[in-house]
């Protein structure tokens, strides 16, 4: 599902340049739930980018799916983060002046997905992760582990095969956390392939295989916690 | 993806940012109707003004006798210099940069009677050209003196608006027969009403104009009391004023550069005064639009920016959702196209419900009739657009260009 080789990024800042990234190589198959931890800077966030197509690497060799990303248009990028790949962020990021339900609502607005269907989908996602009644409530008026939700909803939406989450529970208390964990156990259950970063032990004891980072480089690969 | 697909996500977008919406669309609003309120005053008092100062006539000068102050070929000054009809007959046939001339002779104190009614008013002996040049235009259904009357000495009148109305009240003049001291006129014309705030010999609307021939065998005048020219629109007063005094100083004998020989009224020069006026009036007002508008724009573009962070991050989660580049930029030109559309078009309204309330306070004697300059209004709603595009979309596409997570992390 996700083959590397020699994935490499470099960052640019005026005339200082940093590798995040000093050449990885990964092969992840279809239905594995991989955690991967390491220490802050050490590259999680700018690997996890890449994979799911929201940065671009420096150099190196990324195909998904049997597909090489470099050769893929803008479009082509676009329809994968749209219909491939679901992604969770740290800090959530939704849209701030939008309800629950709209905001589940935009990756299928961008599939095109039909308004009767399109609203039963929203619904469904919702109730999969516990929120159908704040389905009207905008950001502000949720807490962390609902908008957190509302987030894993969203990223559900179009059924993609990929999850990815980038730390999914750093920004909540433990209980709020426990609830996504059980979520993405859930989600494991129903098949999909899941990478999730992670300082959370609980999540990490859960994942089938650990890749650690360090410098940009992986130091391990496969271990259990 | 065609963005009309999400139509919906644009509209729900709007829809949630009422306010950026809203102020956006009052920057605009304001500056189109401040505009097009400006220059349709602008326009209204200038037209105002310049027409009642034409009220008298355009490009005209009146000449009265004179005296004159320089000794001319062992003549001595002091002489008096009385124009009559034959002359004015003599400057027409040579003053080249002439495009009318008419003799006047004048009465006061004349009685007019028809019916019952009575009233003293003045009367003068004219051409026909008189008419068209000092803006003396017959109503509907009349006409002025033409010169069948001035060939045959006939006894018709034409009269002022306002004398027809003391005379006639509601009666139609026309084919009436008025006693000038007892004496019948047939009337012929009735003078449209019309703006004239200046005037050598009290306001045409309260006189009578008879042919000049009649005039002289009435009361057998040698005299004119004066004569009205109007010069070429291509030519200058100056000229004609030249050609007069060589005319008529050869004739009279006088230095043609003895101002004195008659005395003039050159109505052009303060046509000319009130010009500038109104160009720089003009001017002024293009200045105050020019402000308005950068205060608008950088109203319009200080919205942009106070949302720039915030939307920078929404296009980001957007890609990082699934819209393709050309989702995004549509997105923003629909909404800047929409917003100063909508703002142009509510600012033009509400303008010209102004300009068209204006007449019902009766102010049309100080402010004219103010009009509504469609273009300006125009010019408006695009320069603020333009701006409001500059300002959200070229944003708005440097941020589509990023990697989404770039978009992201920006602020
Ligand atoms: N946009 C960027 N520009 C410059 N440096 C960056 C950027 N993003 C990340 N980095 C640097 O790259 C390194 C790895 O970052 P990141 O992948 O976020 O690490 P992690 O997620 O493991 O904490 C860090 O040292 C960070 O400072
Ligand atoms: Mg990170």
């Amino acid at each position: 599902m996700i083959k590397m080789k020699g994935v490499t990024k470099v960052y640019t800042m005026g005339e200082v340049t940093f590798s995040a990234l000093k050449g990885i190589d990964l092969d992840i198959r279809t239905g594995e739930y991989v955690g991967i931890v390491g220490p802050s800077g050490s590259g999680k966030s700018t690997l996890m980018n890449i994979i799911g197509c929201l940065d671009i690497p420096t150099d190196g060799d990324f195909h998904l799916d049997g597909r090489p990303v470099g050769t893929l248009s803008s479009n082509d990028l676009a329809d994968i983060r749209n219909k491939k790949i679901g992604f969770v962020f740290q800090a959530f990021n939704l849209l701030p002046y939008a309800t629950a339900f709209e905001n589940v609502e935009v990756p299928l607005l961008f599939a095109g997905m039909k308004g009767k269907q399109r609203r039963a989908r929203v619904i469904e996602v919702l109730l999969r992760v516990g929120l159908a009644d704040k389905i009207g409530n905008k950001p502000t008026e949720m807490s962390g582990g609902e908008m957190q939700r509302v987030a894993i909803a969203r990223a559900l939406a179009n059924e993609p095969e990929i999850i990815l989450a980038d730390e999914p529970t750093g920004n909540l208390d433990s209980k709020s956390g426990a609830e996504i964990v059980r979520i993405f156990e859930s989600l494991r259950e129903a098949g999909k392939t899941i990478l999730i970063i992670t300082h959370d032990v609980n999540i990490a004891k859960g994942t089938e295989r650990i890749i650690r980072l360090k410098d940009g480089l992986i130091e391990s690969n496969g271990d259990m916690l | 993806m065609i963005p009309l697909l999400s139509v919906k996500q644009f509209f729900n977008d709007l829809r949630r940012q009422k306010l950026r919406s809203l102020m956006t669309m009052f920057g605009i609003f304001w500056g189109a109707c401040s505009i097009v309120l400006l220059f349709a005053f602008g326009k209204g008092i200038t037209e105002a003004q310049l027409k009642s100062m034409r009220g008298m006539g355009e490009n005209i000068a009146i000449f009265w006798p004179g005296i004159t102050a320089k000794d001319f070929q062992g003549l001595p000054k002091g002489r008096r210099v009385r124009p009559t009809e034959e002359d004015i007959v003599l400057i027409k046939q040579k003053a080249r940069s002439i495009n009318r001339i008419s003799p006047e002779y004048q009465r006061w104190s004349i009685n007019f009677r028809y019916g019952k009614q009575s009233t003293i008013r003045q009367i003068s002996g004219i051409w026909p050209e008189f008419g068209p040049m000092r803006n003396v235009t017959p109503r509907m259904g009349s006409r002025f003196i033409n010169d069948k009357d001035i060939t045959d000495r006939r006894r018709v009148i034409f009269i002022g608006n306002l004398l027809a109305e003391d005379l006639f009240g509601e009666v139609g003049p026309v084919g009436k027969e008025v006693l000038l001291n007892g004496t019948p006129f047939m009337v012929v014309g009735v003078m449209k009403t019309k703006k004239q705030d200046s005037s050598y010999s009290g306001r045409d609307s309260r006189k009578g104009f008879i042919p000049a021939t009649t005039f002289q065998t009435m009361y057998s005048n040698r005299h004119l009391n004066c004569f009205v020219a109007q010069c070429k629109p291509t030519s200058s007063m100056e000229i004609t004023r030249k050609e007069i005094y060589e005319i008529l100083g050869a004739k009279y004998r006088f230095d043609p550069t003895d101002r004195e020989a008659l005395s003039v009224w050159d109505t052009t020069r303060s046509f000319a005064f009130l010009k500038n006026f109104f160009l720089a009036f003009n001017m002024f007002l293009v200045g105050i639009g020019v402000a308005t508008l950068i205060t608008g724009a950088i109203g319009v573009t200080n919205i942009m920016n106070v949302v720039l962070e915030e939307r920078t991050k929404e296009i980001g989660i957007k890609m990082a959702l699934g819209a393709h580049k050309s989702f995004i930029l549509w997105q923003f030109v629909f909404e800047t196209l929409l917003i100063t559309g909508v703002g142009g078009a509510l600012g033009f309204a509400f303008a010209w419900t102004i300009v068209a309330l204006v007449p019902m306070f009766n102010l049309e004697e100080y402010i004219g009739v103010p009009s509504v300059d469609m273009w300006s209004g125009i010019t408006v709603t695009i320069v603020l657009g333009i701006v409001g595009l500059g300002a959200g979309v070229f944003p708005a596409r440097r941020a589509a260009n990023l990697q989404p997570v770039q978009a992201l992390k920006l602020f």
